[in-house]
């Protein structure tokens, strides 16, 4: 019966114009209760127009004063406050009518539901001061209500909408320019602990709109750290952590005591206390605060790491002190004794004090927390600290080292950061860097990661650290070959942050003798070649190094200065000349010059467009070289010379084209140029989706000059597609398309257009009314013409332009051993790349399979497996499925990275509002919407594999 | 006063042997039974003659309490139970049921099979004693009997370690056991809700220790097994089949598997194999990490730990052994010391204390050369470390355990006096409770001051909380209501109810009360003066003014006669009910002060 009431209710609706109507028709069939609540919940489903909610609102209000039952009151409540939601409906009108249903109301979760509709209709309503004194007054009429429901709701209110500025209370004149403040700390005690909870976050949102709160909140809020209740002491060590932001430096007494601190000390050393809390919500929320108090004095500070050990009423040394002692005493790594550890001297049974020390090991306690989101709060707290205070940061070291042997591989990254984070103010000590060495060998290929990168920004104080970073290194280096280029990366750091310590390793690590003559070193040793980028980065700043090298070493640096230039830096060498210093990219005054040349032959190519056309494509072609040659040796100038050779190429090949004799002739007898024309229309359309969506920073300007390219290649395409086609069925449709497009280029750079005389797009515009009314044949001609004779544009450079580049580290593509598997099985290829300058890696990058067999293969790999190790950088740890039908002979497949971009996606029609839906269905041509595809933007890399058939 | 009386037979002042009598509300209750190391004849056990000389336990004690499977915590439990005699029930988590018998089979096997004794439980009565055990759960309210109830804990230090809370109506205690406020590879920590019990009997092994960190002593363990491992040389770490040994078999295992190591592991057979099954079995009284990560594997499921045989140990090349007892004073680690002493490629790792007189001990010591059976001399070349993984809770973790339960009392035991009086002092200058710490057989009484519930029928909690402001947590409120103490129960009714109740008539207490006046006019006059003064100062109430010629101030009434001898005087007579008793007398006081001069 129930449904078929629902059935009914459906067709009424669809035939009544009006929204309210039909509601108000289906509320006062209802019968019960139950029935009126069934259709408000179906109700409640549909969107409501702006026009309507008004109407709406009045009916439901209507029946809100007729309905007896609790339920469905509260749900018409409910409605109202979302109806209020709706975007470009202003709640002022129905605002009376709310706060009039609170008069009679009874119940108490009604309530708190019509509260709770008035603070969304007074948050649409901010602006309006009178409406939020009249808002607040009323919550603060409920504050006494006995339900905890209606006061936390209150509260909340208040602290939404509560006077933040004093002036406003008076200009308002009204009695509740009362305190809000003095209102909400009042419920500081309250029976509740979730009404509690609420003052307490009200008074944080009043903090968060601005108001200044009084620092004598500061003492009720430490009572309230001792609350039975979890969030109200989670609230509480927040409002404190407010406090001693806003009066840090004021005086607090300490009790039972007459002495005096600072306020943020003391309220340190009360969210200290918070990190041995019983709940791990509280310690969490302590341990992170803890991380943003930096003006609290070092000496509390540096209490947090101490827990003032002892044993059987004696002062003990930690492990930390007692490494530190025997390493100062030069004895290193001594075997343990018994009693070793013994505690020293007595101490005095009165002074120590067991719990009320605050500060005391607050982050021993945290970093040993039986919870790892605790301990991984208390390592970013430490690192935040750490990195405003180097005294601390130095005594912190010792905790951190300690962490990276943490059971949760989480937290041990994050100590690693960390340390990474802060290693600008701290030294390793030796003995600590054994600790973090040992670490190599974990086998989360992440850890070794964090950790090289670690590595490549410690500062080491002996040159024995050097060697055992070295050795540990290269013993990480045959335990994980794949580690290879992380390594080489970190010792390039290492040697040329510690030149003076690596000169006397020198002849140790290149094995030379004053006497005889040792065997060459085999040149393809990665661990030789590690040795190498140590020694050539160290000698860089270091030139008396280059005098203990060998012949061999001279000959090596060479190659390496040739095959690794990212890791092998040009150095000074006796009796050679400089190889490639000029362009160095480390020497600065010489990127002028470059950058220079680079706009210089821009200049002449622009300046050049009436040349005969034979001079032009030369100047071009010329251009185009040098530009290429110049993105190679400049790295960082690649990503604009890269950009403006496409352009120019694509330039010289659409003048070539346009220079093709076809267009003279009857079309039959050119079918070669003709071939060659809409060739290079084929390729200038690549070339524009690589420009548009390879390089990062390219700002709209550009935009517009990629797609004036473009259209122009599209405007060839339909004149050699004229020229080869006999009648004109499929023109018209090409025609109307291509108008279509031109239409569209317009609406999306309108304001771009002014910039544009005299190219093809505006010359088009001129004509376009006679375009429109023309038949097929002539809009050729009239574009035939037009492409001839626009001119070419200028393309502005922005300030930072980079290429989106890739490269697959594995497979390395040199195995002879084919990856053999059983046909119709499949086979997991680790795939390890790293991206430059790809925006949003996640959702374009994915890696193509080609089979020999032309069959090809897209991968989409998880959003999880990139990693982001730096600004600009990512890098993709994947596994590719492989499978195929058997071989007869093991074979070599195509690995590569595909960029997929979909011009919606584009960064122009980003740039103009995005149209309604209704709208963009007729107004957008098709072609805009889905032009989606790929860009091979990474060499490929060859696998050999061998799927066999599978035995029977 | 209602009183707690607490009588440790063991652990009082000492460590071993821990059980300690707890008389609540009139409940007996037995924490712990066990036995003590130290000894080998009557005193192993405790005194349970101190409970009756001549009958049954059963009849005297409520419960037993179990904390954890450690023996000197339920050593004594079948010999208490089979061979006293007790019926009654024995309460332990599940993880200590499950492992405690192989515990109480072992020592008995050591004792009687080893040493020769006789008149030792037997493997039958730890079997019957086990059958009286009740298994409960963590956080489960177990109702022993209407009025006695208990609570566990978790309390870290072993597999299946409890605090109990026992409470009966208001009056509680908490007995921790042995507890560990720090987590450890396998163990999470101690913890307990605020529940403000009257007593907090606490074990203070650690009473004069602040611990360092844990992290270094792991990190600094690992460190000497891998570079041993690495150098090729063998390592031996000595332990006792459970509780820390397990700890150390996660950290290599983890440490194995993260380092990508090779070397075998062998963990020696017997006792431990079976005890690591219910390691597995008990997942989730084990750490975070270990219960997050079991749905993948189980951490207890050991990749690189194997079975240790017996020849194993003359294999060449590297390999670490965890092998028992714990203190190489006999059985196989003793075996396996003595054929690696002479190599210093190897090492022995003591995890733990060890007692005087043992190899553990005199290798400790720093002794190189050892007399063995037979006068054979051995030459320890090997490398000896100390290590120490201790699960108690040091000074800190115990203040820290104070603070979070807040108790009313505490109670020290498992602890040396010395330590004990040091810690005593703290609680109470830093807690300001009582701290109490009793030796063995000596009682320690604590008043408490329970809070005794009342009903109160929702009526009249209703009509009394309307009446004036909101309730205020931190000022007591006054109510009126009659309270009703009948079958144990007390009530809090309002009071024509508690009439009807009681088949009792109501009586009105009226009081009257005469007022002389000066005021030389007539009466009515007097009354109406006497009307327009009172409406002047009593505006919130309703004052009137009857044809009767008298004046009601809400139930009260006046009237004004003249004096019988003087006419100058007139006496107001102030009428007014029990009930309206403070307004009736602060009415005469008024008048007593006489009214103003006349307007009129």
């Amino acid at each position: 019966q129930q449904q078929h009431e629902d059935l009914s209710a459906k067709k009424l609706r669809l035939t009544k114009p009006s929204k309210s109507a039909a509601l108000h028709v289906d509320l006062c069939k209802a019968t019960s209760p139950a029935d009126a609540l069934q259709y408000l919940l179906q109700f409640a489903r549909k969107p409501v127009e702006v026009e309507s909610v008004e109407g709406v609102v009045r009916i439901l209000l209507e029946h809100y004063y007729k309905e007896n039952d609790a339920s469905v009151r509260l749900k018409i409540a409910s409605l109202l406050g979302l109806l209020s939601k709706t975007a470009g409906f202003s709640p002022d009108c129905i605002m009376d009518d709310a706060i009039n249903t609170l008069q009679n109301e009874k119940s108490h979760q009604v309530l708190a539901q019509l509260l709770d509709t008035l603070l969304v209709i007074g948050t649409k309503l901010t602006e309006n001061p009178s409406v939020r004194m009249r808002l607040v007054e009323v919550a603060c009429k409920h504050l006494t209500d006995s339900s905890h429901g209606v006061r936390n709701k209150c509260l909340q209110l208040i602290g939404c909408l509560g006077p933040v500025e004093k002036g406003v209370a008076k200009e308002v004149e009204s009695q509740a320019a009362k305190d809000v403040q003095k209102i909400i700390g009042d419920h500081f005690n309250d029976q509740d602990p979730r009404v509690r909870t609420a003052a307490i976050k009200a008074m944080l949102q009043l903090h968060e709109r601005g108001l200044k709160l009084q620092q004598a909140i500061y003492s009720q809020a430490c009572k309230l750290l001792a609350d039975d209740y979890e969030q109200v002491r989670s609230a509480a060590v927040q409002l404190i952590w407010v406090l001693s932001q806003l009066y840090p430096e004021s005086i607090v007494p300490i009790p039972s005591s007459n002495e005096e601190i600072r306020l943020v000390d003391d309220a340190f050393g009360k969210i200290c206390h918070m990190v041995s809390d019983g709940s791990w919500v509280v310690r969490v929320q302590a341990a992170k605060l803890l991380g943003s108090m930096q003006q609290v004095s070092s000496h509390f500070l540096e209490q947090t790491l101490d827990k003032k050990l002892m044993s059987d009423l004696r002062r003990k040394r930690t492990a930390h002190e007692r490494a530190k002692e025997l390493y100062s005493s030069g004895e290193f790594s001594s075997g343990r004794k018994w009693g070793d550890d013994a505690p020293k001297e007595e101490i005095d049974t009165g002074a120590v004090n067991l719990i009320e020390s605050g500060a005391c090991g607050a982050f021993v306690h945290g970093l040993e927390d039986e919870m790892y989101e605790v301990r991984i709060a208390a390592v970013e707290a430490l690192c935040m600290l750490a990195q405003s205070s180097p005294s601390f940061a130095e005594k912190c070291l010792d905790f951190l080292v300690d962490m990276f042997n943490d059971e949760i591989e989480e937290v041990r990254l994050q100590s690693i950061h960390t340390m990474r984070k802060i290693s600008n103010n701290i030294t390793l000590r030796e003995d600590q860097l054994d600790t973090v060495l040992a670490v190599l060998e974990d086998s989360s290929r992440d850890i070794r990661e964090a950790l090289h990168e670690l590595l490549c920004c410690t500062n080491v104080s002996t040159k024995e650290g050097i060697h055992l970073a070295l050795v540990e290194l290269l013993k990480n280096l045959t335990k994980y070959p794949t580690d290879r280029e992380s390594i080489w990366k970190c010792l390039k750091f290492l040697g040329s942050r510690h030149p003076t310590l690596v000169l006397p390793l020198v002849p140790e690590l290149l094995s030379t003798h004053p006497f005889f003559d040792t065997p060459e070193p085999d040149m393809d040793d990665p661990a030789y070649i590690a040795v190498l980028v140590l020694i050539f980065n160290a000698a860089k700043s270091c030139p008396t190094m280059p005098a203990l090298f060998s012949d061999h070493t001279f000959r090596h640096y060479a190659y390496l200065r040739d095959s690794l230039s990212h890791l092998v830096p040009p150095l000074r060498l006796p009796g050679r000349k400089l190889l490639s210093s000029p362009v160095s990219p480390s020497i600065t005054p010489h990127e002028d010059p470059s950058q220079q040349f680079l706009h210089q032959s821009l200049e002449r190519v622009y300046n050049l467009q009436h040349l005969d056309p034979q001079g032009v494509q030369e100047l071009l072609e010329f251009t185009i070289r040098d530009l290429q040659r110049l993105g190679e040796l400049q790295s960082e100038l690649a990503g604009m010379a890269d950009f403006t050779a496409t352009y120019l190429q694509c330039q010289l090949l659409l003048i070539k084209a346009l220079q093709e004799k076809l267009w003279n002739v009857a079309a039959p007898l050119y079918l070669k140029q003709n071939a060659l024309a809409s060739a290079a229309a084929k390729q200038i359309l690549e070339e524009t989706y690589k420009m548009e969506f390879m390089y990062s920073g390219v700002e709209s300007r550009q935009v517009v000059i990629i797609h004036h390219m473009r259209l122009q290649a599209k405007a060839l395409q339909l004149i050699v597609t004229a020229r080869t086609t006999r009648g004109v069925e499929p023109l018209f449709g090409m025609c109307e398309k291509f108008l279509q497009e031109v239409d569209a280029f317009q609406r999306c750079f309108i304001s771009e257009l002014p910039h544009m005389q005299g190219s093809f797009v505006d010359k088009l515009l001129d004509l376009m009314p006679r375009l429109v009314t023309s038949k097929p044949s002539e809009v050729v001609k009239i574009l035939q013409t037009t492409l001839r004779q626009s001119t070419f544009l200028h393309l502005p450079l922005p300030e930072q332009l980079h290429r989106a580049t890739a490269n697959i580290i594995e497979p390395t593509g040199e195995s002879d051993n084919p990856l053999r598997f059983t046909s119709g099985l499949v086979v997991a290829l680790d795939v390890d790349a790293t991206l430059e300058h790809v925006q949003d890696p996640q959702g374009t990058v994915k890696v193509q399979v080609l089979y020999p067999d032309g069959q090809a293969q897209i991968i989409h790999p998880k959003p999880a497996d990139f990693r982001n190790p730096g600004p600009g950088r990512h890098r993709l740890i994947t596994q590719v499925y492989l499978s195929h039908t058997a071989w007869t002979e093991p074979c070599q497949i195509e690995v590569r990275l595909l960029l997929a971009y979909n011009s919606n996606r584009s960064k122009a029609s980003a740039k103009i509002p995005k149209p309604t839906w209704s709208e963009s269905l007729e107004a957008l041509p098709q072609s805009e919407n889905g032009i989606e595809g790929t860009i091979p933007f990474s060499k490929p890399v060859k696998v050999y594999i061998m799927p066999k058939p599978a035995r029977r | 006063m209602p009183e707690i009386k607490v009588t440790p037979l063991g652990a009082g002042q000492d460590v071993g042997r821990s059980c300690i009598l707890v008389s609540i509300a009139g409940k007996n209750v037995m924490l712990d039974c066990g036995m003590h190391m130290g000894y080998n004849d009557d005193r192993r056990f405790p005194d349970f003659s101190y409970i009756t000389q001549n009958g049954r336990l059963t009849d005297f004690l409520d419960c037993v309490i179990i904390s954890h499977f450690h023996l000197d915590h339920c050593g004594a439990l079948p010999y208490f139970s089979e061979m006293v005699g007790y019926d009654g029930p024995i309460y332990m988590t599940h993880p200590t049921k499950a492992i405690c018998p192989i515990l109480l089979e072992d020592y008995r096997k050591i004792t009687v099979d080893k040493k020769g004794e006789t008149n030792f439980f037997t493997s039958q009565m730890i079997k019957d004693c086990m059958k009286k055990v009740v298994a409960v759960h963590l956080h489960q309210t177990v109702q022993v009997d209407e009025e006695l109830e208990i609570k566990a804990y978790y309390a870290g230090h072993v597999l299946g370690a409890a605090m109990f809370q026992i409470k009966v109506g208001c009056e509680s205690v908490v007995y921790t056991g042995d507890y560990n406020m720090t987590p450890d590879r396998h163990l999470g920590a101690a913890w307990i809700d605020k529940c403000r019990p009257d007593l907090l009997i606490s074990e203070s092994t650690y009473a004069t220790t602040i611990r360092d960190s844990k992290r270094c002593r792991e990190r600094d363990f690992l460190k000497k097994v891998h570079e041993t491992v690495e150098r090729g040389g063998k390592v031996l770490i000595p332990v006792f089949a459970l509780g820390r040994a397990q700890e150390l078999c996660i950290l290599l295992e983890t440490f194995w598997e993260r380092m990508n190591l090779k070397a075998p592991i062998y963990f020696s057979t017997g006792l431990t194999e079976k005890a690591n099954h219910y390691y597995k079995l008990f997942i989730t009284w084990t750490n975070q990490k270990i219960r997050k990560t079991f749905v993948q594997r189980n951490m207890f499921e050991f990749k690189h730990i194997k079975a240790f045989d017996r020849a194993f140990a003359d294999n060449p090349g590297p390999m670490v052994v965890f092998a028992t007892p714990g203190m190489l004073h006999a059985g196989q680690s003793l075996q396996i010391f003595r054929k690696w002493a002479g190599n210093e490629k190897n090492m022995v790792i003591m995890p733990g204390y060890c007692v005087q007189g043992t190899v553990g001990h005199k290798i400790l010591s720093g002794q190189r050369k050892l007399e063995m059976e037979g006068r054979q001399i051995l030459e320890v070349k090997m490398q000896v470390e100390y290590m120490s993984f201790s699960a108690h809770a040091d000074a800190k973790g115990i203040m820290q355990l104070i603070r979070q339960a807040e108790p009313r009392n505490v109670l020290l035991v498992h602890g040396e006096a010395k330590k004990m009086e040091f810690l005593k002092q703290k609680i109470e200058q830093e807690f300001h409770v009582n701290c109490y710490m009793p030796a063995n057989g000596e009682t320690t009484t604590i008043f408490t001051n329970p809070s005794i519930p009342v009903d109160i029928s929702l009526g009249l909690l209703k009509r009394e909380t309307a009446i004036g402001l909101l309730p205020d947590v931190k000022k007591p409120k006054l109510m009126h209501g009659t309270l009703i103490m009948k079958d144990n129960s007390f009530r809090l009714v309002s009071p024509e109810q508690a009439l009807k109740e009681l088949g009792l008539a109501e009586h009105q207490l009226r009081f009257t009360c005469r007022v002389h006046i000066q005021d030389p006019r007539k009466e009515h006059e007097t009354v109406l003066r006497v009307y327009n003064h009172l409406k002047g100062v009593l505006k919130d109430y309703s004052v009137q003014h009857l044809p009767d010629g008298s004046i009601t101030v809400e139930s009260i009434l006046i009237q004004a006669t003249a004096h019988s001898e003087d006419q100058g005087t007139k006496v107001l007579l102030v009428s007014w009910t029990y009930q309206d008793e403070e307004l009736g007398s602060y009415l005469t006081s008024l008048l007593k002060k006489g009214l103003p001069p006349s307007t009129s």
